[in-house]
């Protein structure tokens, strides 16, 4: 496992695992597109809204698993300083806001028929878009800073203190009764959700990770030759005798 | 010991000598503080029920100006690497620091805020607890700004970025800073429980933001 850390066996690794990743994700969005649309039931409260969770909250559920992602890939950079912990800290960032605003956006959908508002300060919704400015923060540092293995440091030490929020997240639901409803798929005692709107749910979810895990490795590969790019420019205009476009030309030849 | 109390004297007399330091902080508080009025309109009632929650982002705002030049400033001249090859660790440096920078910025707007809170027509005892829950939450607000400032101490100019970095670790404290100001006017929560937590967060912050910042200066300047 660990050899995989060489970025050149990576690379080698990536390339094998997308396709069938992807074929994954696809096929399993498909089927869950058709649960959720088709093959299940309408709530007997909420009638057809309902099937907005099956977006709204795999999202939800993503965008908390990536920002754990970057915990570890920002603990792989300060540790044992890995630049392959880098790329992934790089790579899950945009990947991370971008759930977490489809979280929030089909959350607001769902709440104006339901709660009869679009937005609402409350708990759960107010530290989810605290998740989502940080999210935002990440990637305007990443972008900042120049230099990748600089980047990849102060990247690393601040979504090491993003961690706070996570469990804020996840218990403000239990902390603060407010209006978004508390946790009905992992709790204590089982699930409170009837099995038929659990199934498309389940379905949804493993297509969002699989998704996800398409364009996070797609993402690291790109990172990985921007900065083999990055270097072979450097030394070219070190060496004096080209320019970085006849270099990078040289690089995909 | 020695190290870092003239380190403390030196930051103070930097902040007091260089700008204006905490004066310019204050106008800048009283500037946020007088345009609430013209854009709510001079409706005492509302600016009376409002009033604390003014007071917190004006504090929120003023304290973060000048917070990007923590270590931009030691870092341009020098001083910075000698801090750090010194054999008094980053972490105390940096919270002896914080601490310089809040007694230059932060003190002077709590000893302010009763003046500026009687303008929002809130008194009483809500003046007072607005007041106490600034002193005690403030400086929390200085150490998470650390954080930001050391991740861009580097940078030309990371005054923006520092601040949406920063600014939404603050939602804590601006939460329960605004709960204790509010509780401090009456209603069914007593103002000790949301001002505990407030004093939590800051020694939290206290505690916590040296070690993450020094982290990041280390980081920054390898």
């Amino acid at each position: 496992m660990l050899k995989y850390a060489n970025p050149t066996l990576f690379m080698g690794l990536a390339g094998r695992l997308i396709p069938w990743t992807a074929a994954l994700g696809l096929g399993l969005i498909g089927v869950g597109l058709y649960m959720s649309f088709l093959g299940s039931p309408a709530d007997y409260q909420q009638g057809e809204s309902v099937r907005i969770m099956y977006i709204h909250v795999p999202s939800a559920w993503m965008a908390l698993f990536i920002y754990g992602v970057m915990t570890s890939a920002a603990l792989g950079t300060l540790v044992w300083r890995h630049p392959l912990a880098d790329a992934a800290q790089k790579a899950a960032a945009p990947l991370g806001a971008a759930f977490t605003f489809v979280c929030l956006f089909t959350g607001s959908m769902w709440g104006k028929p339901m709660w009869g508002t679009w937005w609402e300060w409350d708990a759960r919704l107010t530290s989810m878009l605290v998740l989502f400015l940080i999210y935002l923060g990440l990637v305007a540092l990443w972008r900042t800073i120049e230099e990748p293995t600089r980047a990849a440091k102060a990247a690393a030490v601040l979504t090491l203190v993003g961690v706070v929020n996570i469990p804020i997240i996840k218990f403000s639901v239990d902390w603060w009764n407010t209006l978004h409803q508390p946790a009905s798929v992992f709790r204590m005692g089982g699930p409170t959700i009837h099995s038929s709107l659990l199934w498309p749910l389940a379905v949804m979810s493993l297509a969002f990770t699989f998704l996800f895990m398409t364009m996070h490795l797609m993402a690291i590969r790109n990172e990985i030759l921007a900065r083999r790019v990055r270097r072979l420019s450097m030394e070219a205009a070190s060496r004096g005798e080209a320019g970085p476009r006849a270099v990078v030309r040289g690089a995909t030849a | 010991m020695r190290a870092l109390k003239s380190l403390f004297l030196r930051e103070i007399r930097l902040a007091r000598r260089i700008g204006g330091g905490g004066a310019t902080g204050v106008v800048f508080f009283l500037i946020l503080v007088s345009i609430a009025p013209f854009a709510l309109g001079p409706d005492l009632n509302l600016l009376s029920r409002i009033g604390p929650a003014l007071l917190w982002i004006a504090a929120l705002l003023a304290t973060l100006i000048g917070l990007d030049r923590l270590f931009q400033a030691d870092a341009e001249d020098g001083s910075l690497d000698l801090m750090m090859t010194a054999r008094t660790p980053l972490e105390l440096v940096v919270l002896v620091k914080c601490l310089a920078h809040w007694a230059a910025t932060g003190l002077p707007l709590v000893i302010a805020a009763p003046l500026f809170g009687l303008m929002l027509a809130v008194e009483g005892e809500a003046l007072w607890g607005v007041t106490l829950a600034l002193l005690a939450g403030t400086p929390a607000i200085t150490f998470i700004g650390a954080i930001g400032a050391a991740l861009t101490a580097s940078l030309r100019r990371g005054g923006l970025l520092m601040a949406v970095l920063v600014l939404p670790f603050t939602v804590p404290v601006l939460i329960f800073g605004v709960a204790a100001s509010a509780a401090a006017r009456g209603g069914t929560v007593p103002f000790w429980t949301p001002f505990s937590i407030l004093c939590a967060l800051t020694l939290l912050a206290v505690a916590g933001a040296p070690f993450a910042a020094a982290a990041a200066l280390r980081h920054g300047r390898e």
